[in-house]
């Protein structure tokens, strides 16, 4: 049975489709496409700030358009929202990899072996404070945690916010990844250690440790 | 027992649900004896939900209105 009947065009013999019924089922197609995305864009924008910072309207233009031309590969109507951050993160790969930024690798044995936890207990950055780590968080706005986290390479940043910003399952950020679970899964573990230890970087960097301590 | 350090290296994945019986039934039986792991395990959901607060944002009007734009000319091209 077909999901998407009001798109069939052809006759029910196969043969080719009048003119008007071609021009009327691109319309609907396209009207189909509208109203699934229209909805989504506010949550795909919000993904792209993430992913690529500026670039998210430029990214979200390209998804737009690409979904258009690939919206004959949605063969399941719920399945759009995932086909379609899938097609957002690979336009906001194909951007991020034309940024002039390089992210800050740390050396992977170093982080490997970073808490946040005990580096904040053990720099006591606020020495007043009897919710030493929750200060520490609360110094952080929106445009510093996106800062952080485009500090991270692509590879760790993606599954760290399709999972734990915008609540994807692992088995479904692995699948619009296209990565096997195990894969997502090492690579959330590797992500969630270089994002602590860029949270201490950046506080360092910005002065939100310095500041507290005077 | 797991050591404080394979504990701390797990409280994530913990979270997640994604350890096996055996493995978090030595975690718990860690946690049950360990106050610092307990408050590194509070630490690591703090985090998480600060993640998931910093994913809040508005989409500015006229980026909504141009995107919506692009989206009324691929419905007439």
């Amino acid at each position: 049975m077909a999901l998407w009947p009001e798109l069939i065009v052809c006759d029910a013999d196969g043969a080719s489709p009048q003119k008007g019924t071609r021009v009327r089922g691109d319309r609907e197609r396209a009207a189909r496409f509208g109203a699934l995305v229209r909805e989504q864009l506010p949550r795909l924008y919000a993904i792209a700030r993430r992913l690529v910072g500026d670039d998210a309207e430029d990214a979200v233009q390209d998804c737009l358009v690409k979904g258009f031309e690939r919206f004959d590969q949605l063969d399941d109507p719920d399945a759009a929202s995932a086909w379609l951050t899938r097609v957002l993160v690979n336009c906001c790969h194909d951007r991020g990899r034309d940024r002039a930024r390089r992210p800050v690798e740390v050396e992977l044995t170093d982080v490997e072996e970073f808490s946040l936890y005990r580096k904040i207990a053990f720099e006591d950055p606020f020495p007043y404070s009897d919710s030493l780590h929750l200060d520490f968080l609360e110094g952080f706005g929106p445009d510093d945690v996106r800062e952080v986290l485009l500090r991270l390479p692509d590879l760790y940043r993606t599954p760290l916010v399709l999972v734990y910003m915008f609540g994807y399952a692992t088995k479904e950020a692995a699948a619009i990844l296209e990565v096997p679970l195990g894969t997502l899964l090492a690579r959330l573990h590797r992500g969630r250690k270089r994002f602590e230890r860029q949270l201490w970087d950046y506080a360092e960097d910005v002065g939100l440790v310095e500041d507290a301590r005077r | 027992m797991i050591s404080c350090h394979e504990a701390a290296r797990r409280l994530w994945e913990y979270l997640d649900g994604a350890v096996a019986e055996d493995d978090r039934r030595r975690l718990e039986e860690h946690l049950a004896r360990c106050r610092r792991c307990c408050a590194e395990l509070e630490f690591a959901e703090e985090l998480r939900g600060f993640l998931r607060r910093s994913a809040q944002e508005e989409i500015p009007s006229d980026v909504l209105a141009r995107l919506n734009s692009t989206l009324d000319e691929l419905e007439h091209r």
